[in-house]
């Protein structure tokens, strides 16, 4: 019995950014030997979701959506064009909580385990962690300074601000940074004021999206007021006193592939081998 | 070549002959008086093992074809069916195949060239090529070996502009996957025009799953469910028209398999690609959305003034964004009505400050 990992994301007609991350853990877990075939899907790319099972060879496919959060794309889009007979109520969620589903696809011979976004797993947490190390290159990165995790937020999807309030909440947990905030986009409280909601002097403010775009690489910094006149940042740059450093979509972090993989071994996938994963060991909790 | 404990072919096929072979004209066998060896030039029965072996050792492209596509070839029906299509295995005789594969045997799938290369060891090792660079020298383009990296590659056109759309006719040039195995070139092809082998190989076992316009559109949700309030039963004019502009082998070489429905047929060609389209793609969903608002106009009586040279003008610079011309059209030849000088003249001519044709304002007093 062969299995195959099908990462799927939301891809874009317009920036060709969108499918990079994607793509580049495709080929990190790939790389690692961790599943026996490694494919992509897309929304708005090739393959579709509608084609994209049949071009897998393995009988069991795990299904990790490479999205943030649960809602409308995890819940409906995604199951519907893969021709899944799911139903998100199997999923039995608070909203954070989704785990795995296992389907039978109509169009293919296949038993697919349809798992929840990796954008919900705790192991995201640590990326979050990780990316604000990268970001201000320092590895011990947390006292005196302030994190932002940041999200789209949407009141058409409650879901949307669950996912940051729920990493925010956890990365407060462990003590290591002075403040920890969600913030957002589209809701209060916002991004725009980023400042009035820290003492720190530094702030490390981390999106919680998949790829970068016009949301992460020109909405957000000019609603924090970071962007200059040509629409690029200073890493950190200097804002009412403060030292902001700001990380681009966390969607591009290398550590994200673990998480993917960790979806699917929480679905039952036979990562192989099991102590081995795309990058260095997550630094958990 | 390092010995190893691998079975040489014959003693591969004597152990399969077991079993009963019976590809591509090889026939082996094991009957009550020994083994029986026959491909269309030769056939000899009672064979001891030792004898079966020397006979296979005559006839080696034969017995290394069938090890090929048993033993190294991908076990996978569409990629196996895919790959025996490149190298004509229906039409072509073995002799008369390795023959050409020596020098290497090639087809075109879509913009994609792959050519199929004979090893000494009967095995195959391909490459991959944009079709307009078949003959190129290999030092002139840049060389890949990972397929995986065909994804990446597809993603831009020569001008570096995105291509969201595969199979556009704008696969980039000056590159070449060489030295692929088996595995390997389908996984770049695949790269290149994600799952065409896939619908390819469901169409020529009769078992493509079209899914037409109406029920593509009917499936929408979101920001896209409002698609299907453009099909108000009034025909389905506009589904040729969304045909004729998207799905024209100008601008997708897939072949379009689908229709209005499945008893109404679209009255525009489908083109003549080599692998199928079996549903309206993303990008002809979100265009039909921006129809779907666009089309919800009435139509309205304007009135303009032009010189019948205007007006001719007027379509050939519809025309010239239509066929993607616009670049090809050079400065100084302003017998071309989209000549950028002619049309910057009209503009001068007839625009009113507010950029309005003739001065017509475009919502008039009746709007």
């Amino acid at each position: 019995m062969t299995e195959a990992l099908l990462i799927v994301a939301h891809g874009s007609h317009l920036n060709p950014r969108s499918s990079a991350p994607a793509q580049d853990h495709a080929d990190a877990i790939r790389a690692a030997g961790a599943f026996d075939e490694v494919r992509e899907a897309y929304w708005k790319e090739e393959p579709s979701l509608r084609n994209a099972l049949r071009t897998v060879t393995a009988d069991e496919v795990y299904v990790v959506p490479l999205f943030v959060s649960e809602g409308y794309f995890t819940e409906e889009v995604i199951p519907r064009e893969l021709r899944l007979d799911f139903d998100a109520a199997d999923w039995d969620s608070d909203g954070t909580s989704a785990d795995a589903v296992t389907c039978r696809p109509s169009d293919v011979d296949k038993t697919v385990h349809y798992c929840g976004p990796v954008g919900t797993h705790d192991a995201m947490t640590d990326v979050i962690v990780r990316r604000a190390e990268t970001v201000t290159g320092d590895p011990e990165v947390g006292e005196g300074v302030g994190l932002a995790v940041v999200g789209h937020g949407t009141k058409r999807n409650e879901n949307s601000a669950k996912a940051v309030e729920y990493h925010a909440d956890r990365v407060r947990s462990r003590g290591r940074f002075d403040e920890v905030r969600a913030l957002f986009m589209d809701e209060a409280p916002e991004i725009d004021d980023v400042t009035d909601h820290f003492g720190s002097a530094d702030i490390v403010v981390v999106p919680l999206f998949v790829a970068d775009g016009y949301h992460t690489q020109e909405d957000i910094p000019a609603d924090m007021g970071i962007a200059g006149d040509d629409g690029t940042y200073a890493v950190p740059a200097r804002l009412d006193g403060h030292a902001v450093w700001y990380a681009g979509a966390i969607g591009t972090e290398p550590l994200m592939a673990d998480v993917i993989l960790e979806r699917a071994a929480d679905a039952g996938a036979a990562v192989h081998p099991p102590d081995r994963t795309p990058t260095a060991t997550a630094d958990g909790d | 070549m390092a010995a190893t404990d691998a079975p040489t072919p014959g003693e591969a096929l004597r152990e399969a002959a077991h079993d009963g072979v019976d590809f591509d004209g090889l026939r082996a066998a094991r009957t009550d008086d020994g083994f029986r060896f026959a491909v269309p030039e030769a056939s000899h029965e009672g064979l001891s093992p030792e004898e079966f072996t020397e006979v296979t050792r005559d006839h080696r492209p034969y017995v290394d074809n069938w090890l090929f596509w048993h033993g190294h070839a991908p076990q996978a029906d569409a990629e196996w069916a895919f790959l025996r299509w490149v190298e004509r295995a229906a039409d072509l005789s073995v002799p008369a195949r390795y023959e050409r594969l020596r020098d290497g045997l090639t087809r075109e799938w879509g913009q994609v060239a792959v050519t199929a290369r004979l090893t000494e060891d009967g095995r195959r090792r391909y490459e991959v090529r944009h079709v307009d660079e078949t003959d190129a020298a290999r030092d002139d383009l840049s060389a890949y070996a990972d397929p995986y990296e065909a994804r990446r590659l597809r993603k831009v056109d020569d001008d570096g502009d995105y291509r969201p759309l595969s199979t556009a006719p704008t696969l980039p040039h000056g590159w070449a996957f060489v030295d692929l195995d088996a595995t390997g070139v389908v996984r770049a092809v695949d790269g290149l025009y994600p799952a065409t082998i896939a619908n390819w190989h469901r169409e020529r076992e009769g078992a493509l799953d079209v899914t037409h316009w109406h029920e593509t559109v009917s499936r929408q949700t979101g920001i896209y469910g409002v698609v299907e309030t453009w099909d108000r039963g009034e025909g389905h004019d506009h589904v040729n028209w969304v045909a004729e502009a998207c799905c024209d082998d100008s601008q997708c070489l897939k072949r379009r398999e689908w229709d209005y429905d499945a008893e109404t047929p679209l009255d525009v060609d489908g083109g003549n690609g080599e692998f199928p389209c079996r549903e309206p793609c993303s990008l002809v969903v979100a265009t039909a959305r921006t129809w779907t608002r666009l089309e919800s106009e009435r139509a309205r009586t304007y009135e303009f003034e032009l010189t019948p040279s205007e007006k001719a003008q007027v379509e050939a610079i519809i025309d010239a964004v239509a066929d993607g011309r616009i670049a090809e059209i050079r400065d100084g030849d302003t017998r071309d009505g989209a000549n950028r000088f002619r049309t910057r003249y009209l503009r001068a001519k007839l625009f009113d400050d507010d950029g309005n044709l003739c001065g017509v304002p475009t919502d008039g007093d009746d709007a």
